[in-house]
């Protein structure tokens, strides 16, 4: 049975198609249905012009230019043509590159793929609220190294790592500097000049577009970037990527951007303030919350807490009706807690215990006050029957029993 | 993750929430799992007579981890001590329909069934301190 009140509450993961965004796409798809590489007619040259003002909107909208944007399925390839293709590309500068251990999968994975073939990778731990070091960094750098890729916005934890200071340090140290801005694009300002940014990652379906079509920039000047290609073909896309470009989904997500471009200022700040009230909302109505990440730097958009005593999926199970996310290992294939919350060192328990709510364009008071009642509610039925919550009301720390492990 | 009708019946009404004084001389009492492992298992059993009387749980835990402490206390009582060591987790993966990567859920009760009986028998062979397995 569907419970009458759905409420989405998992924005990082995906968002739905601004109905505007739509409209945009809809005449790209029978009408104007030419094959942007068709080059000798008109069905081609009006699919080409659609992509090139898409391209070229993208590009200015982080300070670049239309002929740095290629276009991909989502922001998994772009990270893998960024990693991969630099690395075959710069081979005879070196075989190290540098990223950080809260990275997207989309990132490590490629690295992790490199070091079997002989790469060498120095993985940044952060600190209790997702931070690289700096000075770290700046160390790691070595003559060898061909690319550092830190992300901009965390995709769990939602914090937002300097992206401006990290380009400057890559400049400095002649190395290139590659960004997965997926949770970022649209929402948080970003200015390729301005942060030494060479390459930079982004997915249309995390900002109202649709899912299927990414991007990603790669700078042409000062320094240019150069990319193998790991998709053979036709050689589109200047031969960073092969394969027929999905034209309604490059006119969408340019849409897409547009609109959160129009009001970026006043949608984040309005997307803080329901965050906020929600976070205001569940530290008041209950005792023993954590919040993981950055509280004060991090996506407008993003609250991961923790609930101590209480399993995650468990959670997930009572409150009907609320779509969010678990760090707990239960919601993973693998059996093991998230990764990042790891990472940050607080703990398993608290990992099994996180709950990432993620608001968007279309969360309204009501479903934010919904959410809390009934996330309240739900911590409360389950530290009644938690064994953990009644041993610490006994005032036994926790961290003294022995446990029996299984 | 999608659950059989039996497991969310048991998390929506759990069966015999609660504890039992765990020093008293007929109760038993298991605690399996740690926090960090996402599950931790707190079953007691109180005898009477060689019969299990009454049994309760708490369960810090998943869905299919609180199912199956709750199914392990509602099948405890009214069982004898012998009738009780034979419960398998088997058994609770079949009555619940647990898939696969559930199974360990199963199991901790199993060992949490162990675990409250084996106190249970020490304390009534006159051994003071609680039992470790």
């Amino acid at each position: 049975m569907k419970p009458s009140l759905q409420v989405y509450l998992d924005y990082q993961a995906t968002t739905p198609v601004d109905p505007r965004v739509l409209e945009a796409m809809l005449p790209w798809f029978s009408q104007s249905f030419g094959n942007a590489a068709s080059r000798n007619h008109a069905f081609g040259w009006e699919a080409e012009k659609g992509v090139e003002e898409a391209r070229k909107s993208m590009g200015a909208a982080i300070g670049g230019s239309g002929r740095e944007i290629v276009f991909t399925s989502g922001a998994t390839e772009s990270n893998n043509i960024a990693i991969l293709g630099v690395a075959k590309m710069y081979v005879p500068k070196g075989k190290h590159l540098i990223t950080c251990s809260t990275e997207h999968k989309a990132v490590l994975d490629p690295m992790h793929a490199l070091e079997q073939d002989g790469w060498e990778v120095t993985v940044l731990g952060v600190n209790e609220k997702g931070h690289i070091d700096l000075e770290e960094l700046r160390a790691a750098i070595r003559e060898d190294t061909v690319l550092v890729s830190i992300m901009h916005g965390n995709n769990e934890i939602g914090t937002l790592h300097p992206i401006g200071a990290i380009g400057a340090i890559c400049r400095e140290k002649g190395t290139l500097f590659h960004t997965d801005a997926t949770q970022t694009l649209g929402k948080e300002a970003i200015d390729v000049q301005a942060m030494n940014i060479d390459l930079l990652s982004a997915s249309a379906h995390k900002i109202y577009g649709p899912k299927g079509v990414g991007m990603l920039y790669v700078r042409r000047r000062n320094p240019r970037v150069r990319i193998a290609a790991i998709m053979h073909g036709g050689g589109h896309e200047r031969g960073m990527r092969s394969g027929t470009l999905n034209v309604p989904g490059v006119i969408g997500f340019a849409k897409a951007l547009e609109l959160c471009l129009a009001n970026r200022e006043a949608d984040q700040q309005r997307l803080a303030a329901l965050r906020d009230r929600l976070q205001q909302r569940l530290s008041a109505g209950l005792t023993h919350v954590h919040i993981n990440g950055d509280p004060d730097n991090r996506l407008a958009c993003s609250l991961n807490i923790s609930f101590e005593f209480v399993e995650g999926e468990s959670m997930l199970m009572g409150m009907h009706g609320i779509a969010v996310s678990s760090g707990s290992a239960c919601t993973s294939a693998s059996l093991e807690p998230s990764y990042v919350l790891r990472a940050l060192g607080i703990g398993d328990e608290l990992a099994h215990s996180s709950i990432r709510f993620s608001l968007g364009r279309f969360t309204t008071a009501e479903e934010v006050d919904h959410a809390a009642d009934l996330t309240i509610a739900t911590v409360l039925k389950l530290r009644a029957m938690s064994p953990l919550y009644e041993m610490a009301m006994e005032g036994i720390d926790l961290s003294t029993v022995k446990w029996g492990g299984h | 993750m999608v659950y059989s009708d039996k497991v969310i019946d048991h998390y929506e009404n759990p069966r015999n929430v609660g504890s039992l004084d765990k020093d008293a001389m007929d109760v038993g009492t298991g605690i399996v799992g740690a926090p960090e492992c996402g599950d931790v298992m707190k079953l007691q059993i109180q005898v009477e007579g060689g019969v299990i009387k009454d049994a309760k749980f708490k369960t810090f835990g998943c869905g299919s981890a609180i199912a199956s402490s709750s199914l392990a206390t509602e099948w405890l009582k009214g069982r004898t001590i012998a009738e009780a060591t034979a419960i398998r987790n088997v058994d609770i993966v079949e009555e619940l329909a647990l898939p696969p990567v559930k199974i360990h859920c199963s199991v901790l009760a199993e060992d949490a069934i162990k675990q409250a009986l084996a106190d249970y028998q020490n304390k009534q062979k006159g051994a003071s301190a609680p039992s470790e397995d």
